[in-house]
């Protein structure tokens, strides 16, 4: 019966969640549902062969990969020590960060509010509804995912070009990020068992409490990850602030990289930002607290019935077509026109050998991230423990750190130490992985997890090394999940602008550059091309993903 | 299961070989990247400048694009290993902050002799490629001739709070500053940097700025005169609104920028630098100023500019040393007065 949108999102949720309950150290209980395969039960351990697979080479790859995605923040700790305490207090406690500092909880505390509550919304009239069209609307839900935030607001700015500061900065961010919100959360409403909401009805309590008592208290994992997940965007998008111009701390750093390379005053901005990321984590695992929700019991929970709109069904269909057209029609809108009024002769030869680079850039760094990735992935399943754990902190916390915290720690290191990486593919790569490590690991992780230990037992008990074993057995089993990493990692680096910006070697264009480049010579007519192309680029990303999550989920 | 495994072995392959591509067209890149040249011009100038040169010698060209400031002191941490020959700018502060840390080679001679004197730094360690001159752009809508600002440093005062505009953080934006350090010193400067945080509205970039003026956001902005010339040779979009006025008088608002170009000393290719540097100046290299899109002033000997500008000489400009033009102190200050 699982709709093909239902099946993406649902997915896509899920590595969401994962992602953010490994982060935070927290035990799995909750996702262990459905999609996990647990450790195998004593006994049939006890008849199998107690040849296990090594895992201190693993151990060993994983830990030097955890130390690479250290060295950001290892560099920052450095930098503040080297410069010295007087340098620090002048630098940080000045009135510009104050600013800076305001600007972003204001951002942060109007845009998540909002999202959560459009999220919801939307959510709800999708999945327990009978909106006609629900799965369409679905779609066009998650749809403007594909927009990279930049092109967002570049649409709306060429459509109102008096937008700016906090108020833009807000309508701009909620737009571009609430899919990150919905996806989650419309996973988790599909799957709650709707035996409780029966339970409160029965009890007497009307529809809207029943929402409000029962319902909403379970999509608090939902929420808390999604909104840590766009908490996190906001402090690191750049290009979209800068549309609309409203000050943040990865706008300022970029102003201070252009007028001193990397300075102090930049490199502590950098720390400044890193210390709001921590703060936002730790306020998540406070906000989430620990509860958990789940069907005791044998059997599985029906379906929830959708609920009849009757009259409220006219006024209901206006919320998904509206955001619709602001976060899907504006955008095509706005390039329709500037492609329109630039004619042919805008689709120079750049254009296309920046599609290329930018195409072999993606994939080059999302399989290396996948490859990066597969130790730990493939450690927190078979060999959970206190250290991998640790480990696997590593692995998703630098995925938290701004683009140009990253680049801004690779610019320094490899200038003043190994120059021989100075400006050349491998240090970008080096960033791209660091920076989407996380993606390449949910994926990753989620069909590993789906790959049952008893049968590279089994293939072991045949005579098989361990090594062949996993090779021939868990590798191939997740390998649909490992295409869906490539993509997820792939469609990132698409889109990433900032630490391309500075890292890129000699003579690169990304689309995203170029159109950077463009834009900020106000010529938007010259950058509506690449705006085109990045997300024809991202088409086959997402439906790569679309396809190997629906296989990962048995399809 | 099997066709999925077939599939993503082939996604792999795909990506493995363009990975070994994009690597190996890397490496290829950095053994013949031909003259490697960090341009803080504009990006379209610096592509007519490079064109020209290579269709002229044949010499491959590679292009870094980037900001004065950053380059100048990516150059300096790059030091002898910078994989850049050449560096050319808007502004001069950039220039003089490399010429200080003694990283650039001596220009030849024929080079110099192709500028005059005024537009080129007394020790010819870098010389002029170009000029630029301040102005303010305004609101011919809102603002008639008698109401505009006398001096750059009027714009301080509180009548002319939430009314102007400017982009800081950019290098045009910093030299005017510079050259305002130079002319009234630390103190008028800071106050003036003061007035500029509390009145004027900040914008990323000359031509946003224009543009706020344009569609009435402030009734002017402090910006370089080719925004506007460049605006309206195009569509006139941005710019159809906006009228500009010269400071003349040699008000510090009426400094003009030059903008420079070197050779580094650690160059392999000195040879070919010094002549990518002789070409830009050269009658040739100045005709792109003129002819091209640009609108910036040229300063070779017996080169005229576009037309449509108003002649350098009649500007009035202040006598700023260019080659002292003291960046680090700029943006410290900047960065006290918190606008960076």
């Amino acid at each position: 019966m699982m709709g093909s949108g239902n099946c993406l999102s649902k997915t896509v949720a899920f590595l969401f969640q994962r992602m953010k309950a490994s982060a935070l150290l927290q035990d799995n209980r909750f996702f262990v549902a459905g999609n996990e395969a647990p450790v195998a039960p004593k006994r049939a351990r006890m008849l199998l062969p107690r040849r296990r697979m090594p895992h201190a080479p693993v151990m060993l790859l994983a830990t030097v990969i955890a130390i690479f995605s250290l060295v950001p923040l290892g560099f920052i700790g450095w930098i503040t020590y080297d410069v010295g305490w007087e340098t620090v207090k002048t630098l940080v406690f000045r009135a510009r960060v104050g600013e800076l500092l305001i600007n972003t909880v204001l951002l942060e505390s109007i845009t998540i509010p909002l999202s959560i509550a459009l999220a919801v919304t939307l959510a709800w009239l999708t999945e327990r509804t009978d909106i006609p069209c629900a799965r369409l609307w679905a779609w066009l839900a998650i749809a403007p995912l594909a927009v990279p935030a930049f092109v967002h607001s570049y649409a709306w700015v060429s459509l109102i070009p008096g937008m700016r500061g906090l108020e833009s900065g807000v309508f701009v961010s909620v737009l571009a990020y609430y899919p990150f919100l919905y996806l989650p959360v419309a996973a988790a409403l599909r799957r709650l068992d709707p035996a409780i909401e029966d339970a409160a009805a029965s009890l007497g309590l009307d529809p809207w409490r029943v929402f409000f008592r029962t319902v909403l208290p379970q999509l608090r994992f939902a929420i808390c990850g999604g909104s840590l997940l766009i908490a996190l965007h906001l402090l690191s998008e750049y290009g979209l602030f800068v549309m609309i111009r409203f000050d943040t701390f990865a706008t300022a750093i970029v102003d201070q990289f252009q007028s001193s390379y990397n300075s102090p005053a930049s490199n502590m901005l950098g720390g400044v930002l890193v210390a709001c990321c921590l703060f936002l984590l730790g306020l998540e695992v406070l906000l989430r607290g620990n509860e958990r929700y789940a069907r005791v019991g044998s059997g599985s929970p029906r379906p929830a019935d959708r609920r009849r709109l009757g009259w409220f069904l006219g006024p209901a269909i206006l919320l998904p077509v509206l955001l619709a057209v602001l976060t899907l029609g504006v955008p095509l809108l706005t390039l329709g026109r500037w492609l329109y009024l630039g004619g042919s002769e805008i689709w120079r030869i750049e254009v296309g050998s920046a599609f290329l680079q930018t195409m072999a850039l993606a994939l080059a760094g999302g399989v290396l991230a996948t490859i990066a990735a597969a130790p730990m992935a493939w450690l927190s399943v078979r060999a959970p423990g206190r250290f991998q754990r640790l480990l696997e902190a590593c692995h998703y916390y630098v995925g938290s750190l701004p683009g140009v915290v990253v680049a801004l720690a690779l610019v320094t290191i490899t200038v003043r130490i190994v120059l021989p990486l100075y400006q050349t593919f491998a240090t970008l790569l080096v960033a791209y992985v660091m920076l989407f490590l996380p993606r390449a690991m949910v994926g990753l992780r989620a069909s590993i997890a789906q790959a049952p230990v008893e049968l590279e037992r089994a293939a072991m008990g045949l005579g098989r090394t361990p090594g062949q074993a996993v090779r021939q057995i868990t590798m191939r089993l997740a390998a649909p999940g490992a295409a869906a990493s490539i993509a997820l990692t792939a469609l990132g680096i698409t889109n990433e602008l900032t630490a391309t910006l500075m890292l890129s070697p000699n003579g690169v264009d990304t689309l995203a550059t170029k159109f950077w480049s463009l834009t900020s010579e106000i010529d938007y007519v010259s950058a509506a091309p690449y705006a085109v192309m990045m997300v024809v680029l991202s088409l086959p990303l997402t439906l790569t993903l679309y396809t190997q999550s629906k296989r990962t989920a048995g399809q | 299961m099997i066709t999925a495994v077939n599939r993503f072995s082939h996604v792999l392959a795909l990506a493995a070989s363009l990975l070994s591509t994009t690597v190996l067209a890397g490496s290829a890149n950095a053994q013949d990247e031909g003259l490697v040249v960090y341009n803080a011009q504009h990006e379209s100038l610096g592509r007519e400048w490079i064109d020209a040169f290579t269709k002229e010698t044949g010499i491959k060209v590679t292009m870094r694009q980037g900001g004065d400031m950053q380059f100048a002191n990516q150059i300096i941490q790059e030091g002898d290993a910078s994989p850049a020959d050449v560096f050319l700018t808007e502004n001069s502060p950039a220039m003089t902050l490399v010429d200080g840390a003694g990283l650039f080679a001596p220009v030849e001679k024929e080079t110099l002799d192709q500028v005059p004197e005024q537009y080129r730094p007394a020790d010819g360690m870098w010389t002029g490629i170009a000029a630029r001159s301040t102005v303010f752009a305004y609101d011919k809508t809102k603002l008639s001739e008698d109401k505009l600002p006398k001096s750059l440093l009027d714009l301080a005062d509180p009548a002319w709070k939430g009314r102007w505009g400017a982009s800081p953080a950019g290098a045009d934006f910093q030299a005017i500053v510079a050259a305002l350090l130079q002319l009234k010193g630390e103190d008028a400067t800071k106050a003036w940097l003061k007035g500029l945080k509390d009145n004027a509205t900040p914008y990323k970039g000359n031509s946003v700025a224009m543009k706020a003026v344009n569609s009435g956001e402030v009734e002017g902005a402090v910006i370089y005169h080719y925004y506007w010339f460049g605006d309206q040779s195009k569509t006139g979009e941005n710019s159809k609104n906006v009228g500009m006025h010269y400071f003349k008088n040699q008000d510090p608002g009426a400094f003009i920028s030059i903008s420079g170009g070197g050779v580094l000393k650690s160059t392999q290719h000195m040879k070919e630098a010094q002549a990518f540097l002789k070409f830009v100046t050269s009658k040739a290299g100045q005709a792109v100023l003129k002819n091209g899109s640009s609108y910036e002033y040229a300063v070779g000997k017996d080169a005229p500019s576009n037309d449509k500008l108003v002649p350098l000489a009649d500007l009035n400009a202040p006598k700023v040393e260019a080659s002292t033009l003291d960046s680090k102190k700029v943006v410290e200050l900047m960065t006290a007065a918190g606008l960076i």
